[in-house]
């Protein structure tokens, strides 16, 4: 088979923008440590009753994140049609300079749950609970820092409607709160 | 050789029943979008509830990227079989008999989706409201699902037909290589089956019994995996057919010919082999899937650059050598010795430059640690509008101009007026498409009714978020001004209207390079196959069998008539087995 030099050059050149793609992403898996939200939050048994038993989730109460150890902290969220619980109403707030796990499901239609201007964004599928670990830094001032949240995957007439909030407050009103 | 219309009667009227279906969806499909790119702007949202903007919405989709698009493709391939194998169908009743099931599969699930239009009650409960991906739990009638799969299985036997042709022809032609086109439509029918097999799993064996209450629930991550398998091949479904106008009407309307004939087979077996297992790349963010098989989906996306990038190689080198043979010369200034004045021409051009940016918007969506940022958001829908809705979109209106003469034999009623609606599709899709991709930078999502909440303020890298709402809706307005030209045209040409010439016979030249140059392994389609689906299971196994283990095949609860009767005689069945064996 005869192929032009150019073409070859052409070739040589994509299989190596190809193979430097996939380095850069591989890089931001390992090195970076940027993790897919994956199969570690487990499965629940989509209906109101089972999730309540579920460890993570009967453990949550209001809208605060529950503290683990040293700055880690969890919080869990039923995204249902068409809010989330906690974060539709009362904001969820968690504290500064913090790394907290977010544990979403949803007891009837896939959902959404994107903190908009942030990389936390995750599907909700029934019977399957997302985990997903993000970092909140230190604030700038004494000032509450504030993000939506939205549901970006549609999940019925009123879809529209589904969103909610979440505060990262200063330490001492953390304290102060508790 | 006569023109197509005239040799190939029987095969001209299915070809043009197939086009005139394929122009019915389109323009259903381009109505409910202007009726929504408007609602979403906010520029007229009066017209429809928020909630009937998602009918609106799965019509769209529904009627653009599988109506519009595979109707389309089913009537290009057929000629492109009929004309490259230079025989009729081998029985013609069947070619139209899959035509016929593609059309009663299309009108059932037409049917249940306008069903969403009236209050519940007043058509029993026929709707569809579940977008172009029904992902389960969403729920639509049956009469949609099995709608689907009558479609679908019109596809199969379409595919059988054509296969069935290129059988006869090789007995008669023992010793001649498979000519390109039909080499395409061979390897693109091919991956077809392939994809189709885990929607038509996902329809036939859950969402259908679910919808008629046998059974009670679906795994919902496991339907939607399934989708994904079928939704990201089809893309190639719909791209594999522009791919063979780029690869052989653009050269010759250059002027020229195809630069190289092997490297446009080697181009359609890398489709056929890597398309299928990459879907998991639509479900980076999924729960459910591990991290490895996603890190797998995106290595074999990445590498479905490569015959893109081969094409965009062999197609402008095609086009040069049509320029230089027509005059042109120097390092740029032969692009001026292309004929910028046909339609067909300007049109495939131009949807081709518009595929170079949408790829590029592609990689990023490909790579899973940025993915995060551009899931679901605006974006997305910035990049298919791009490529399914420029490349392909423009691409086969813009062949129609070309077509049309050769399928009806008489030729178009203004070659201005097409340039004119070309030209105004892309100036349109230039402004949404890159004012959806900005949108998506700036968080506002896709698949919503009203995107402004009072929890969140987007802001955008820079513009403001009205700035893009506007072009969003303008760009939706010439889109619209584009598509009422074209159907006018259409309908112009097929009238008696004017002066115009009959059709003259059409030949598509000998590519420079000729199939003497393909090495013979290239036409060895069980070979290309057999290496497809070892690289499906290997991607797609252990996530399926996962997703089954950890939630079972219908999501934890089984219905009582499954509970009841299935499971019962399933454990006495295997009860006996184990006995036997023992």
């Amino acid at each position: 088979m005869e192929i032009h030099r150019y073409e070859k050059l052409w070739f040589g050149l994509s299989l190596l923008l190809i193979v430097g793609f996939i380095g850069t992403i591989t890089y931001g898996a390992v090195g970076a440590g940027v993790q897919m939200v994956s199969d570690s939050g487990g499965t629940v048994d989509p209906s109101y009753s089972t999730i309540n038993e579920n460890e993570k989730f009967a453990q949550q109460e209001g809208n605060r994140a529950i503290h683990v150890e040293g700055n880690e902290y969890e919080v869990a969220v039923i995204a249902q049609r068409f809010s989330f619980s906690p974060g539709t109403g009362d904001p969820i707030t968690v504290p500064e300079d913090s790394r907290v796990t977010f544990y979403v499901t949803s007891p009837d239609v896939i959902h959404g749950f994107s903190l908009v201007g942030t990389n936390l964004n995750t599907m909700v599928i029934p019977g399957q609970i997302a985990e997903v670990t993000v970092e909140f830094d230190e604030l700038d001032g004494d000032e509450p820092k504030e993000y939506g949240i939205i549901c970006h995957e549609f999940c019925g007439a009123g879809h529209e409607e589904m969103a909610g909030q979440l505060q990262v407050v200063p330490e001492e009103q953390w304290e102060g709160d508790a | 050789m006569g023109v197509f219309a005239n040799e190939y009667p029987d095969e001209a009227f299915v070809v043009r029943a197939a086009l005139g279906s394929a122009f019915v969806a389109l323009a259903l499909g381009g109505l409910m979008g202007i009726i929504q790119t408007l609602h979403r702007t906010g520029y007229y949202d009066s017209l429809i509830s928020n909630a009937d903007y998602y009918t609106v919405l799965t019509l769209h989709g529904v009627a653009m990227v599988l109506l519009f698009t595979i109707f389309f493709l089913v009537g290009f391939f057929q000629w492109a079989m009929t004309d490259s194998l230079g025989r009729e169908s081998e029985d013609i009743r069947i070619t139209k008999l899959w035509y016929g099931m593609m059309v009663l599969g299309a009108a059932m699930s037409a049917v249940a989706i306008l069903g969403g239009f009236f209050d519940s009650g007043s058509l029993g409960d026929v709707q569809a409201d579940v977008l172009f991906t029904f992902y389960a739990p969403l729920e639509a009638h049956p009469i949609f699902y099995v709608g689907l799969a009558v479609f679908l299985v019109g596809t199969w036997l379409a595919g059988v037909d054509w296969f069935r042709s290129w059988w006869a022809w090789k007995q008669d032609n023992p010793n001649e290589r498979t000519p390109l086109r039909a080499f395409m439509v061979l390897t693109t029918m091919l991956m077809w089956y392939l994809a189709t097999a885990g929607v038509a799993i996902s329809v036939i064996f859950f969402l259908i019994p679910w919808s008629l209450g046998i059974f009670d629930s679906v795994n919902a991550l496991l339907t939607r995996t399934l989708f994904w398998f079928f939704g990201h091949p089809v893309v190639y479904f719909w791209l594999m057919p522009v791919y063979m106008m780029w690869y052989v009407i653009m050269p010759k309307l250059a002027g020229g010919r195809l630069f190289s004939d092997p490297l446009a087979r080697i181009v359609f077996v890398l489709f056929l082999v890597l398309s299928v297992p990459t879907g998991i790349h639509h479900q980076y963010v999924d729960p459910g899937i591990a991290e490895g098989f996603k890190f797998l989906a995106m290595t074999n996306t990445m590498f479905l650059l490569l015959p893109s990038f081969l094409t965009a190689f062999t197609v402008v080198a095609s086009l040069e050598h049509g320029a230089r043979q027509r005059g042109g010369e120097g390092y740029f200034s032969w692009l001026t010795a292309l004929p910028w004045h046909r339609p067909a021409f300007t049109g495939m051009s131009l949807a081709g430059l518009m595929f170079a940016a949408a790829g590029f918007s592609g990689m990023i969506n490909a790579g899973m640690s940025i993915n995060y940022l551009v899931h679901n958001t605006l974006w997305v829908v910035g990049h298919f509008h791009m490529t399914v809705g420029t490349a392909v979109a423009l691409s086969f209106m813009a062949a129609t101009y070309w077509f049309l003469p050769i399928i009806t034999g008489r030729e178009i009623f203004s070659r201005r007026l097409g340039l004119a609606q070309v030209l105004l599709w892309f100036m349109g899709m230039v402004l949404m498409g890159n004012a959806m991709h900005r949108a998506g930078l700036a968080g506002v999502p896709r698949r919503t009714a009203d995107p402004t909440y009072d929890q969140v303020v987007f802001d955008g890298a820079y513009g403001a978020i009205g700035e893009l709402r506007f072009q969003i809706a303008l760009g939706g307005v010439l889109l619209s001004l584009s598509l009422l030209l074209f159907f006018t045209h259409i309908v112009l040409s097929s009238f008696d209207i004017g002066d115009r010439a009959a059709a003259t016979p059409d030949t598509i030249p000998a590519p420079l390079s000729g199939p003497e140059h393909a090495p013979a392994v290239l036409d060895n389609l069980r070979l290309w196959t057999t290496v497809a689906i070892v690289l499906i299971l290997l991607t797609y196994i252990l996530p399926l069998a996962s997703i089954v283990t950890n939630g079972g095949w219908l999501g934890g609860s089984y219905g009582a008539l499954v509970a009841e009767y299935v499971l019962p005689a399933v454990s006495s069945t295997l009860d006996v087995f184990v006995g036997v064996i023992g």
